[in-house]
């Protein structure tokens, strides 16, 4: 991978509606494109609620956070914390005793066009909502990767978010599109087959944006966060295969969406070789 | 195979065991008020006007490490000087 020439690549991880899985997703992802071998840092951007640190297991070890650094009290490498298990991860944790006015687009700005001259991938871990810090989450992204559940609230507000990413970023002042993508959290197959939660396709035909994975609803999710470990780092289950083969898709790899399953299939679905 | 017991006898999940004792040390460094959000970047700016009194380093030769432990944590300073010329 060749790095001086290349700028790194801006991706949001965002939602409207919290709760929903961006930090958990953001880590997972992140991880997962470290893992194959390219230079990430995921940034946390929920000011006065700092978790990203927890959920990637760092929170001992924060000193200087994104604040400092925009504000020039610390420099950007004495924030960055890089992960014990792969080298090629970094975490920018946010301060948990300011507010969200403490980020400025100005700041927000500088901090990522550095970070374009050193990492391959920068994602940006958005806080919930669609005030002031999730604006700023998304304002100079090149992509998006809108966590949703099926479930309505999370759907309506993800087509909130999918407005202002083509309305409210910087790419759309200068005329070009941010490319969104959905990232269905929390699915649950035996629901969908008793009509309790709405399909896949149903949430895309509503939202009307590519998909970019499914990740089952799974026990490895809160195992993984208990740990304070990204959840691709944690052992093998549906919901580590689904994230590395999202973060496999943004890497630019053209793989067909599975859905994967914790439960070895059984006997009938074999015998009818049914694969969701 | 385990029955006739009830539920609260189990063992807990090790990896919940796990987020408690973080969220232990973490919550008890954060209740104690601990450092507040300036002082990092205060001992930093300290260490280095000391240093500077005495010998010629760049601004950012000061690197701050922390490691929040249970019942100590520890601060590891390192101050990279200028290489001896000659």
């Amino acid at each position: 991978m060749e790095q001086d020439r290349k700028a790194g690549k801006v991706i949001v991880v965002t939602s409207g509606k919290g709760g929903v899985g961006k930090t958990t997703s953001a880590a997972a992802i992140g991880a997962a494109l470290a893992q194959r071998g390219h230079k990430t840092v995921v940034i946390d951007f929920d000011v006065g609620l700092r978790n990203l640190d927890m959920i990637m297991g760092v929170e001992r070890r924060v000193v200087f956070d994104f604040i400092n650094v925009i504000q020039g009290d610390a420099k950007l490498s004495q924030a960055l914390i890089r992960d014990k298990r792969i080298e090629t991860l970094s975490v920018l944790p946010t301060s948990q005793t300011r507010d969200k006015d403490a980020l400025t687009k100005e700041g927000v700005e500088s901090v990522l066009s550095e970070l374009r001259e050193s990492f391959d991938y920068i994602i940006c871990d958005s806080p919930a909502g669609i005030e002031r810090g999730a604006q700023l989450a998304m304002h100079f992204a090149d992509e998006a990767v809108v966590v949703t559940n099926p479930e309505v609230s999370s759907v309506r507000d993800s087509d909130r978010v999918l407005g202002l990413l083509q309305a409210k970023t910087d790419r759309a002042e200068k005329g070009e599109a941010v490319k969104a993508q959905v990232l269905l959290t929390r699915h649950d197959q035996a629901r969908i087959d008793t009509g309790e939660m709405m399909t896949v396709e149903d949430v895309l035909e509503i939202l009307a944006v590519p998909l970019l994975g499914i990740v089952p609803e799974s026990k490895a999710v809160l195992r993984a966060s208990n740990l304070g470990m990204p959840v691709v780092l944690d052992e093998p289950s549906a919901a580590s295969r689904a994230y590395e083969a999202a973060a496999a898709r943004l890497d630019g790899e053209d793989l067909e969406v599975r859905l994967e399953s914790d439960r070895p299939r059984g006997f009938m679905q074999r015998l009818f070789g049914r694969t969701a | 195979m385990r029955f006739g017991f009830p539920r609260w006898t189990r063992k807990q999940d090790p990896s919940a065991r796990a987020a408690k004792e973080r969220l232990q040390v973490l919550l008890a460094h954060e209740r104690a008020g601990g450092p507040g959000p300036d002082v990092f970047p205060e001992l930093q700016r300290d260490i280095l006007a000391v240093i500077k009194r005495h010998m010629k380093i760049d601004d950012d030769a000061v690197d701050i490490q922390m490691e929040r432990g249970e019942g100590q944590s520890s601060l590891e300073i390192n101050i990279e000087l200028p290489a001896a010329r000659g």
